[in-house]
């Protein structure tokens, strides 16, 4: 019985170091207030076919702030983020329900296409996609795609986006080069390059660094925490480390349905429901 | 320690069968081109170089130019490309992409039973069906809108160039398209999301993404359907008409190496003439490594521009 009692003491102790380790990731006077809002998801319900995958999830997303959707493996954060593009769409038998408001558009109905759809709302992958093309014809393609620019135009563009996505140093001079050629971490950062070089309202995503080293994912963190403020950033991370490090709000995420939502300290350090405090805390997930 | 005995000489022996395996293929290779050169002997002897640019055919005077059915050979196999390449690519697409998913499977099977059906079959089809299909329908056609141009001009016999290629596409399509097909299901997933999400529509990602990241295996595709094209005998045979003579029009009948040894095979008498027919041989032997080298050394450089 003894040995029961002291795994159980150790468990407690793991956990308040858990927790110290994740306050000494939050930033100081991080009490931020929603403001304005971006997207307003109300009652949104998704399926798979006959399969339900999320329950009246309802949340607002805050403008130019960082979102984070946490939870165990399977819970639907990234099914939830995916709506936000409708990329579902491209798979038949998936469908949602509810409202996404943006901009006073229900972005679930075609009242948006989602070709225009997704110039507004750019997605970053697990994986890195660079396109088989050049680094400079990776970001000048989106670019073409929606615009009628020149080609200075679009020259400038392109070093602007690589710039904004902390990659222009490391590639200048060697733009010619197939965007395969670059490391995991550069080839991420390429894909947010391209993806910020359409202008977008807001940027999806879906665990950007799960594939990539620790420097490589501070380099992606850091570039967050300086596109913060210029766009609204929407990101599901399975690293609790990482929510608490970059995100301003947190969703805790459970079987589909949104368990708690609040400002990210809140989350971490007072949830208001047990079983966020259990999965945050690594007692559960 | 009570360890499982293991035979450790397993690695050794089965790289050494493999390697015999693959080493085999070379050996063949080798035996083919000396066995082809030296049967050839009295032939290169005869004629020289000449034999690669002389137009004449003449059992009677044992006079013979491998030019005709050379240049039946290369261009039959252009017009099959020519014809089978796009098909192929929108076939492939429409089972990787488009088609939905009950209709994949039994569809992706019927294009590839088109490869099992025998090229006679293929050969008999094109002489009764197509040929008069052509004759009295697309020939007359082309000749009435595009007549001006003179690879559409003469008679129409139905039977000829463009009959032939036509045939030829019909069987090389399923090998290029079912590669094709496996090539683009082999498009990660992910990479075509993020075509999408940055607000392509379906023929963008095709076009911009899904072909140039396989460009490599479809390359290999169609390498697969000219290398068929190239050496395909007996279809070719039933309607490329036989002739020996060099026209502007794809409606003319003309002659494939592989048609004029399967013609003629059985008939050389003299000794000239059968080993004309198999420098010939050598001679379709060589075309199809040239090409295939060259295609490989295009497809690596082009690789090497963009990387």
């Amino acid at each position: 019985m003894n040995h029961v009692k002291e795994g159980k003491e150790r468990i407690t102790q793991a956990i308040g170091m858990g927790k110290k380790s994740i306050a000494m990731e939050l930033m100081p006077n991080k009490k931020p207030e929603i403001g304005e809002i971006k997207l307003s998801i109300r009652k949104l319900n998704f399926y798979y076919g006959d399969k339900q995958a999320l329950f009246e999830n309802t949340l607002d997303i805050a403008a130019k702030r960082v979102t984070a959707f946490i939870g165990p493996s399977g819970c639907g954060k990234s099914t939830h983020i995916r709506t936000y593009n409708r990329m579902f769409e491209l798979y038949k038998g998936f469908r949602a329900d509810g409202e996404i408001i943006m901009d006073g558009i229900n972005i679930l109905t075609t009242a948006i296409p989602a070709l225009h759809l997704r110039r507004r709302v750019g997605m970053i992958f697990q994986k890195p996609t660079p396109f088989p093309m050049s680094l400079f014809d990776n970001i000048a393609y989106g670019l073409k795609l929606h615009n009628a620019f020149g080609a200075s135009e679009i020259e400038g563009r392109v070093e602007k986006a690589l710039k904004d996505a902390a990659l222009w140093d490391e590639v200048q001079g060697k733009l010619h080069h197939q965007g395969t050629a670059l490391s995991g971490g550069q080839q991420q950062r390429l894909c947010i390059a391209r993806a910020l070089a359409v202008e977008p309202d807001v940027l999806l995503m879906d665990e950007p660094c799960s594939a990539l080293d620790p420097i490589a994912t501070a380099k992606i963190e850091e570039l967050i925490e300086e596109l913060k403020g210029k766009l609204t950033i929407v990101i599901v991370t399975h690293n609790m480390q990482q929510a608490a490090r970059v995100s301003d709000f947190t969703a805790y995420m459970y079987m589909g349905k949104l368990m708690e939502f609040g400002a990210t300290s809140t989350i971490f350090m007072n949830p208001v429901r047990k079983e966020t405090e259990d999965y945050v805390t690594g007692r559960f997930g | 320690m009570n360890m499982k005995k293991r035979k450790i000489w397993g690695d050794v022996i089965f790289r050494g069968l493999t390697a015999s395996f693959a080493s085999g293929i070379a050996v063949i290779f080798i035996a083919i081109i000396v066995v082809l050169w030296h049967q050839s002997q009295p032939s290169i002897q005869k004629f020289g170089f000449s034999f690669l640019v002389s137009m004449s055919w003449n059992p009677v005077h044992e006079q013979f130019g491998a030019l005709i059915p050379i240049a039946g050979t290369l261009l039959t196999t252009f017009l099959a490309l020519l014809f089978a390449i796009p098909l192929s690519l929108g076939i492939a697409l429409f089972l990787a992409e488009l088609a939905p998913h009950w209709l994949r499977t039994p569809f992706g099977t019927a294009i590839e039973l088109l490869a099992a059906i025998p090229s006679i079959v293929y050969g008999m089809w094109g002489l009764f069906v197509l040929g008069p299909l052509m004759a009295d329908y697309v020939q007359p056609f082309l000749k009435a809108t595009l007549g001006f141009l003179p690879i559409f001009s003469g008679s129409s016999m139905g039977i000829g160039m463009l009959t032939a290629g036509l045939v030829l596409t019909l069987m090389i399509i399923p090998f290029i398209s079912s590669v094709t097909r496996d090539v683009f299901l082999m498009v990660p997933q992910p990479l075509k999301e993020a075509a999408y999400g940055l607000g392509c529509t379906t023929w963008e990602v095709v076009r911009d993404v899904m072909i140039p990241y396989g460009r490599k295996g479809i390359a290999g595709a169609v390498f697969l359907g000219m290398g068929r094209a190239l050496g395909e005998t007996m279809a070719v045979t039933f309607v490329i008409g036989n002739a020996y003579h060099l026209s502007w029009s794809l409606f003319a009948p003309g002659n494939s190496i592989a048609s004029t040894l399967a013609n003629e095979f059985t008939e050389a008498d003299g000794q000239v003439y059968l080993s004309s027919l198999i420098e010939l041989g050598l001679v379709l032997f060589l075309i199809t490594l040239i090409i295939l080298s060259l295609a490989q050394i295009w497809l690596r450089r082009s690789a090497a521009g963009r990387a």
